[in-house]
């Protein structure tokens, strides 16, 4: 026993070589909002031999659970979404090109000239544009509409694609010196550092690790994971834009940047969906100041996470949102700091392993 | 009752934020509640009365949060840039007062924007009268709330958060003057409102009730050029909400509103309301589903800081609770 | 067949607006009667028929959802005699001025919905279309008799009688969506001569049109291990020919999306292609903008399939439908649930 204890408190999780590769598998994998199926089958390999306990949902939601030892656990909800923003295919049309929509957030701006990648097969194909040659200067001041835009995957594509398949940007996943260059990293982030906790969960808690569906089109499979879980507690893990650029005019400081790269892990104050119960945030800021953790406090204002749906649930589960920042989600390419994950393993590391049932006696305030 | 509502619109409580005026409704409501407790969300919950044979789990739900604002970003001067807890209109912003929750004061100021434009939120700050980042009292996170003084101008009273603290006073008076009653009747004080209806959803899972009441403010249609147009008017009695936009009120309900208001001979007036939602949508779409309504307040200029109801419609609402909560109710 | 005709028009020639069914609720009430084993009303007004399953107890419980419920207008003001009136569900103004039109007051009321000449509107609305808060509804009282029988939050339903046109073609009001209530209806009937293992809960929904409070509430208590709803989808027709509209009177629409369980779509597509019932893929890349969006995450979450009936002019007092469609859904939902088996929701899984 005592020989185990040590074990696992000296076991730091940390970002190596291993965590890095099942980071760029998760990356590459295509999970649009309503087919997570491909990172589904990863979390569940990669869950399975280290979970007590292991589900697939109605909405196929992975609830993953890790039982802690001690006697009176509190009950901790981690919740981090496998889905992606994306596109459906919704149409042949006669010249052999398909039409789609977009699922989830994407400025239609991020799409024309990019490569994809369609259905499960991962078969390649590019969202083309007019040549520049013949379009008008008229033309070129409007945004290419979603509807005038189509995915060629080449004149001999016969019947592979169907209406109803789902495509990603093609990025595939790159190490740029200190950051990570790759799509989908909202969420993946997430799905990834709660495949470490799970790993490394303390003893005093149960961990209640969520690997939610559709949080991209409405938080839903967080509602209902909540709803089965009924944890104390709950903390989505997920990725936030770092705007953090330079404002076109250079005598205006930047005041709307959401987060920022190198700022460590982004603690939630409020979100379009949350308001966050503020024990947690103290906790949480306490935490990072006491171990030397860099964080930040994400500026408060639009966007969510999957703890809008969660703190809702029954009768009320205080929450909290923690991300990491992340340059240019939502499109082909974002780029984010090996540092600030690493970061934000640690300090939900160190926060977990300080839950007690005391966090939460008393009312909120605030 | 109008050192009450005084005493509830002059203290702060933001969206989230609504410790300080639980306290208060908690110590006006001490005496008279047979069992109180807080739930996750911060809604205070007050039982009174035993259910009898005749009688049902009732809520009564009014909301105690305000609108409100949050600190994004403190310049490198000391000035403080915010975004809006619920909804928030630029145009009543600028020169207004606003207190931090630990009592720091401060004004709203505007950039300079193009004529004949109408401002943004991101075109004003805060100047709390700090002079650089380092002497700024706020930090990113912190919350305030307008400061507006209650305003009594006899028949009509005026002040910042009438929505929803008047509803509060009509419910807590409600509670206190309840003497006899078949029911068990929950009286959730309930947070977050204003940005989704977010307490009472949690608060109604919880007192799992057989009917519900939402008490809240509604607009008033008598102002000039009120558009679109609506039959409701100060001082033309509590209005019995037949739908908002977020829900219908159970009809069976406001048919028996009504009944009972006719026959306690309390004034009363019909509501629909095309732009608004109020707790009683959280209630009805709870669990398997509530018969639910509302009782509302007519109020002018609602989300301003200077939002004006009248004080015999609110009496007869408290009048009207009262009775609906006396005896037992009949659907259809 | 004929009664599903004579049942289908008179459930046409009902009101039962968003909110306040009772009046549609009571034709079906009738209609189930002899075709459940029980029936009851939820606490917000829908209504539940059970027909049990053959077997012990505890079974399966598949639930169909119908929303029942219609769009239309409500009185928000009256104004020397004439009524103001906003929407229940989604109206185009544009459709509005000269429908003839019900107010249910203290009595019902024919009138008409009226556009008033554009000098007597600001200036700038009087020109192109009139927005809502412009027009009134006439009943043909003068204001005193108006005070008397109607008041602030009656409801205005349409009172277009329905049409039969050419080639089994129907037209009319609220056929959103109480052609998949005469599905239903005809589902149970066949599932009188047939066995079936698992309970059905035929439930018409209450309120879809508003706030989906019908199917975020029926599912809670019945808990149904799946359900199906069944709704109009859009039809190919003059304005909707685009990837989200699937061809009239040729089959019915499966839907395919978040919303969709995709074991359910697989399921039902096996079950069309081997009964010969045409079909086409429904596509619904985001939310689906029927009852499964709430019924999917009620509770712990509840695996759905969409099945939609072509509809052309949705939301209009002219919707049309192919009475050929209604059958073809009502047949596959009874040999959907006809063949399922007591462990069928072993093979609804997410890992294919």
């Amino acid at each position: 026993m005592t020989n185990k204890l040590e074990m696992s408190a000296g076991k730091l999780p940390e970002i190596g070589a291993s965590q890095i590769a099942l980071l760029e598998k998760l990356c590459n994998a295509t999970a649009v909002s309503g087919d997570e199926h491909e990172v589904r089958q990863i979390v569940l390999e990669a869950v399975k031999l280290i979970a007590d306990e292991v589900k697939v949902d109605a909405l196929g939601n992975v609830l993953a659970t890790k039982f802690g030892r001690s006697d009176k656990r509190v009950r901790v909800m981690l919740a981090a979404h496998m889905d992606e923003i994306g596109l459906m295919v919704v149409k042949k049309h006669e010249d052999g090109v398909f039409e789609f929509v977009r699922v989830g957030g994407i400025d239609e701006r991020q799409l024309p000239g990019k490569p994809v990648l369609v259905g499960r097969e991962h078969l390649p194909g590019v969202i083309g544009a007019k040549p520049i040659h013949l379009t008008t200067a008229a033309e070129r001041k409007n945004k290419i509409d979603e509807s005038a835009m189509r995915i060629d995957l080449g004149p001999e594509i016969g019947e592979k694609v169907k209406p109803g398949d789902r495509a990603t940007f093609a990025t595939r996943f790159e190490l740029l010196g200190p950051s990570i260059r790759a799509k989908a990293l909202d969420d993946r982030f997430g799905v990834a550092t709660l495949i470490e906790l799970l790993k490394h969960a303390p003893d005093q808690i149960d961990l209640l690790a969520a690997f939610t569906v559709q949080e991209e089109v409405g938080l839903r499979g967080a509602r209902v994971a909540a709803y089965a879980l009924d944890p104390d507690m709950a903390i989505a893990v997920d990725a936030t834009p770092a705007y953090d650029l330079p404002p076109w005019d250079d005598e205006d400081e930047n005041d709307r940047y959401n987060t920022r790269l190198d700022a460590g892990p982004a603690i939630y104050v409020m979100d379009f969906g949350t308001i966050p119960d503020r024990r947690l945030v103290n906790w949480l800021v306490e935490t990072a100041t006491q171990d030397e953790i860099p964080y930040q406090l994400r500026q408060p204002g639009g966007g969510g996470t999957d703890a809008g749906a969660i703190h809702k649930v029954r009768s009320g589960i205080p929450s909290v949102s923690v991300s990491v920042p992340v340059r240019y989600a939502h499109t082909a390419a974002s780029i984010a700091r090996l540092d600030d994950w690493a970061n934000t393993l640690r300090l939900l590391h160190a926060a977990l392993g300080r839950v007690t049932p005391n966090l939460l006696v008393g009312e909120r305030r605030g | 009752m109008k050192s009450l509502i005084q005493k509830l619109v002059e203290t702060p409580g933001p969206s989230g934020f609504e410790y300080a005026i639980r306290d208060v409704i908690r110590e006006a409501i001490a005496d008279a509640a047979d069992e109180i407790r807080v739930d996750a969300l911060g809604s205070l919950i007050a039982r009174v009365g035993t259910k009898t044979d005749e009688g049902m789990r009732v809520m009564v739900s009014a909301h105690i949060d305000e609108i409100g604002l949050m600190v994004t970003h403190v310049d490198a001067n000391g000035f403080v840039r915010f975004t809006n807890i619920g909804g928030i209109n630029p145009l009543t912003c600028y020169g207004g007062r606003v207190l931090f929750m630990d009592g720091t004061q401060g004004v709203i100021g505007m950039d300079v924007i193009g004529p004949g434009k109408m401002p943004k939120l991101s075109d004003l700050f805060i100047d709390v009268g700090a002079t650089s980042k380092d002497d700024c009292p706020v930090k990113v996170g912190d919350v305030c709330g307008f400061e507006r003084p209650f305003l009594d101008l006899g028949k009509r009273m005026v002040a910042k958060s009438m929505d929803d603290r008047i509803a509060a006073a009509v419910a807590i008076e409600a509670l206190r003057r309840l003497e006899h009653t078949p029911h068990e009747v929950h009286f959730v004080f309930s947070t977050q409102e204003e940005v989704g209806l977010r307490g009472a959803t949690t608060a109604a899972y919880g007192v799992d009730p057989e009917v519900g009441f939402a008490v809240d403010v509604t607009r008033s249609g008598d102002t000039p050029r009120f558009s679109p147009k609506m039959a409701t008017a100060l001082g033309d009695g509590p209005a019995i909400k037949v739908r908002d936009s977020s829900f219908i009120a159970d009809p069976r309900l406001v048919d028996w509103m009504i009944k009972a208001a006719q026959a306690a001979d309390i004034p009363y007036q019909l509501e629909v309301l095309e732009a608004g939602g109020t707790d009683g949508r959280a209630i009805q779409l709870t669990r398997s589903g509530v018969p639910a309504g509302c009782v509302s307040i007519v109020c002018r200029y609602v989300h301003s800081p200077s939002e004006m109801v009248d004080s015999d419609d609110v009496e007869n609402a408290v009048k009207l609770l009262v009775k609906l909560l006396s005896e037992p109710i009949i659907l259809g | 067949m004929t009664d599903f005709i004579a049942l289908l028009k008179k459930m046409l020639s009902a009101s039962g607006l968003s909110g306040f069914e009772d009046p549609i609720r009571e034709i079906i009430h009738e209609a189930w009667t002899p075709l459940t084993d029980e029936l009851s009303v939820s606490k917000i007004g829908s209504l539940h028929g059970l027909k049990m399953g053959r077997g012990e107890a505890p079974r399966r419980r598949v639930l169909i959802s119908a929303h029942m419920d219609a769009i239309g207008m409500m009185v928000t003001a009256i104004e020397g005699g004439l009524m103001r009136v906003t929407e229940i569900g989604g109206l185009d103004h544009r459709i509005l001025p000269g429908q003839l039109v019900t107010v249910h007051g203290r009595e019902a009321l024919p009138g008409v919905v009226v556009q008033p000449p554009a000098h007597l509107l600001p200036e700038s609305a009087g020109e192109g279309p009139v927005e809502m808060k412009y027009l009134f509804v006439d009943v043909g009282l003068r204001p005193a008799a108006v005070a008397e029988k109607v008041r602030i939050g009656d409801t205005v339903s349409y009172a277009q009688e329905p049409l039969e046109l050419t080639g089994e073609a129907l037209a009319g009001h609220s056929l959103d969506n109480r052609v998949s209530v005469a599905a239903t209806t005809l589902c149970l009937q066949e599932l009188q001569t047939r066995m079936h293992d698992w309970d059905v809960w035929a439930v018409a929904s209450a309120q879809e049109e508003e706030t989906l409070g019908g199917a975020l509430t029926s599912p809670f208590d019945i808990r149904p291990d799946i359900a199906i709803v069944i709704d109009v989808c859009f039809a190919k027709s003059t304005g909707s020919n685009d990837w989200s509209s699937i061809p009239f009177g040729e089959g019915v629409g499966l839907g395919y999306g978040p919303n969709i369980h995709p074991a359910l779509y697989a399921a039902f597509e096996e079950k069309a292609k081997a009964l010969e019932i045409p079909y086409h893929r429904d596509l619904m890349p985001k939310m689906s903008g029927t009852d499964a969006m709430a019924i999917q995450v009620v509770a712990e979450g509840i695996p759905c399939m969409v099945l939609g009936i072509p509809l052309r002019y949705m939301h209009t007092p002219v919707e049309t439908v192919s009475l050929k469609d209604i059958r073809r859904a009502g047949r596959l939902m009874a040999a959907f649930i006809a063949d399922l088996t007591p462990d069928a929701l072993d093979k609804i899984q997410w890992e294919e």
